[in-house]
């Protein structure tokens, strides 16, 4: 992928998939604070660009693994809004017929195979997936999003290194919103520069501005190019900040005020929507009707989940094996 | 209820604050005791605030937070222990035991027999249930598997008051310990609790309700639908309650002087009903009263899936399955008066 700025289709798409992670991420917030929506919520605010970047520098084929904080991951594989909420609503509409819930969103058809609550669990299953992609000689790669707190966990390391020595076709995207929970990088690790660190595993490590769509969209491009070339795994550091508190309505007072506010300034969506309009990419009427477009999507899809049916009694002992013959009836 | 030494003054507490004040007991009585988890320390003070307080007033040597390393938690606890600590690991979810399961099981739990008895690891290990909200990953109840680990003793509390004292006793036990909290009693139960030290020995079982039809054994969280379904059955049928407290060391004296009594006896617990602690505790009353009873032990825990994130899947035992399945114990014919032995 070359660092050019991508046509005016990609760019609309980028707008419009940060918007409505922000305004989902919004709406669902409220709602859960009117206790209408009973889910544990983890907001991307923050990560839009990211989540943007990744849907245009991903193909349809490739594949993906994310976590809880997965809304962005979720709509960078086009996955529909109103899915992604009726699972958050524990419904039959939902990407998991409402049994996994909001930290468990799967959508195999759209490559998103998987999404843990585990923290650093992630990244041995893309090891998996990025080894059946390589013995596959498909051109297929696997992107793997987690944070940068999961980054202390043992089995990131092991994967790392397994990645790299067996060249497989993965991008660990890491999402750095400089909080592990209520923890601050500086505060669990001794070498806060991950990029530096993981590049000692003998693979391909940048940082990138993750408030800049074009630049992020560049190094993940990057990253995969050379996933397809066979040239092994990459390390993408994704510098951010976290916009919200940790989960849907957690305390975040603890958060140095003048670091949040000028993380705010460069708040995604507005900041991208700006640049859009001053160099001339997209006009000013388009972008107001992606605005009444995005904020239609989310009106429906919250719409949607709340008429979309429960699950049955009878979905409770479903799925548990892939034939429900012999499962203890208790 | 047993208490090795008292204190008068008591005040009402929530699970949480019964936690934080018997790590506080603990941290003052003796300097070799040591917490380590993620968040623990001040400001926040732990995900669930149960350490609140303890690092500005005790120091953060000792009350360490870490980063997110499960593993090397229970690692570093097993190895302080060794090292002549007496460490306390705050897990959070009790799923996220999965990643410390090998320091728990290859390590901690058998570090003194393998050793010939020169190097045991007495840590305490606190982890809570969660709640199905969080989803399949965040909710569930594995206490079975800890008990079938020879070596680990299991405990878990259902109210302030024996939390306080069961972890007090935890803690200065020379044996491992894993500790099991419940999510969704944290701050809804309260009682009067003590301020300073108590302990609530581990492997007594407390009688919470005496009745005379039928036995129900409990523990943990399932303690409070089955008293509710107790408390809705009075005038009809009239049941004994018992809170196991601890399940390694296992009380199984209590359970059979009041299954002898009543003669009908009834396991009810939130993990997994195939292969879950009533399978040993139901074994151990059928063997000891087989021939007495009127009916085989009966059990109910939850259904043989994940933890549903749905609402409206009900896999854990509620009031209403504990009601039912009381009924319907107590409705079986008895055994041996069957038409043909008449
Ligand atoms: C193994 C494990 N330990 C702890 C947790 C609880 N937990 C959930 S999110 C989180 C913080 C993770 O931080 P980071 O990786 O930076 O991701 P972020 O939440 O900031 O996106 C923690 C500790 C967990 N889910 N899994
Ligand atoms: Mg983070």
């Amino acid at each position: 992928m070359t660092n050019t700025v991508p046509d005016r289709p990609a760019l609309e798409w980028m707008y419009s998939t940060m918007l409505l992670a922000k305004m989902a991420d919004e709406r669902a917030a409220l709602e859960a604070r009117k206790g209408l929506l009973q889910a544990a919520l983890y907001p991307v605010r923050g990560l839009e660009a990211v989540c943007a970047a990744m849907g245009v520098a991903m193909t349809d084929q490739d594949q993906m693994v994310s976590s809880y904080r997965n809304l962005g991951d979720a709509l960078s594989r086009r996955i529909p809004l109103r899915t992604i909420i009726a699972e958050a609503y524990g419904r039959m509409g939902g990407t998991s017929k409402g049994k996994g819930g909001t930290m468990h969103l799967t959508d195999t058809e759209r490559g998103l195979v998987a999404t843990t609550g585990i923290v650093g669990a992630g990244m041995p299953i893309a090891v998996g997936l990025g080894l059946a992609a390589q013995l596959d000689k498909s051109n297929r790669a696997v992107v793997v999003t987690f944070g940068d707190g999961a980054t202390s966990i043992g089995s990131a390391h092991e994967s790392f290194n397994l990645a790299a020595l067996w060249k497989l076709p993965v991008v660990f995207v890491c999402q750095n919103n400089q909080w592990g929970e209520h923890t601050p990088l500086a505060g669990y690790a001794a070498n806060p520069n991950l990029a530096e660190r993981t590049a000692a595993y003998g693979m391909a490590a940048e940082a990138v501005d993750g408030f800049d769509p074009m630049a992020t969209l560049h190094t993940i491009g990057r990253a995969l190019d050379r996933a397809r070339a066979g040239d092994g795994p990459s390390f993408v550091e994704c510098r951010s900040y976290r916009l919200t508190g940790h989960s849907g309505l957690s305390d975040y007072s603890y958060v140095p005020k003048e670091e949040l506010a000028a993380a705010l300034e460069r708040d995604p969506a507005p900041t991208f929507r700006t640049w859009l309009e001053q160099n001339g990419h997209v006009d000013s009427a388009t972008l107001q009707n992606i605005e009444h477009a995005a904020e239609a999507t989310v009106d429906e899809a919250f719409a949607f989940a709340q008429e979309s049916p429960h699950p049955s009694q009878d979905e409770l002992l479903l799925d548990v094996y892939a034939s429900p013959e012999g499962v203890p009836t208790r | 209820m047993t208490t090795l030494e008292s204190s008068t003054d008591t005040t009402q507490m929530t699970i949480v604050a019964a936690i934080q004040s018997a790590l506080d007991v603990a941290l003052g009585l003796d300097e070799r005791v040591l917490i380590l988890g993620e968040d623990i320390a001040d400001p926040i003070g732990g995900v669930m605030k149960a350490t609140k307080g303890l690092s500005t007033k005790h120091g953060l040597d000792r009350v360490r937070a870490t980063p997110i390393v499960e593993q090397t938690i229970v690692g570093t606890a097993v190895g302080a222990a060794l090292g002549g600590y007496r460490p306390v690991a705050e897990i959070m979810f009790m799923d996220f035991l999965c990643q410390a399961m090998d320091q728990i099981i290859n390590h901690a739990a058998k570090s003194r027999y393998m050793s010939g008895g020169h190097s045991p690891a007495p840590i305490v290990v606190r982890a809570m249930i969660g709640d199905s909200k969080f989803g399949a990953q965040h909710s569930q109840a594995l206490e079975s598997w800890f008990m079938h680990t020879p070596g680990l003793k299991v405990v878990m509390p259902s109210n302030p008051y024996d939390t306080k004292g069961l972890l007090l006793s935890a803690i200065f036990d020379d044996d491992p310990v894993i500790f099991i909290e419940n999510m969704g009693m944290s701050y809804s139960i309260k009682g009067e609790v003590p301020t300073g030290d108590y302990r609530v020995p581990l492997g007594e079982a407390s009688v919470l309700r005496e009745g005379s039809d039928i036995t129900l054994i409990t523990y943990g969280a399932e303690v409070h639908p089955s008293m509710a379904a107790a408390q809705s059955l009075e005038g009809e049928i009239d049941v004994e309650v018992i809170d196991l407290r601890s399940l390694v060391p296992l009380d199984i004296s209590t359970c059979v002087a009041s299954a002898s009594r009543t003669k009908r006896a009834i396991i009810v617990h939130g993990s997994t009903e195939f292969c879950g602690p009533g399978a040993e505790v139901a074994t151990q009353l059928n063997d000891q009263l087989f021939g007495t009873l009127d009916v085989p032990v009966a059990r109910l825990g939850a259904t043989y899936s994940p933890v549903p994130f749905s609402q409206q899947l009900h896999s854990i035992p509620t009031e209403a399955s504990i009601v039912a399945a009381i009924r319907s114990l107590r409705q079986r014919d008895t055994v041996g008066q069957s038409p043909m032995n008449v």
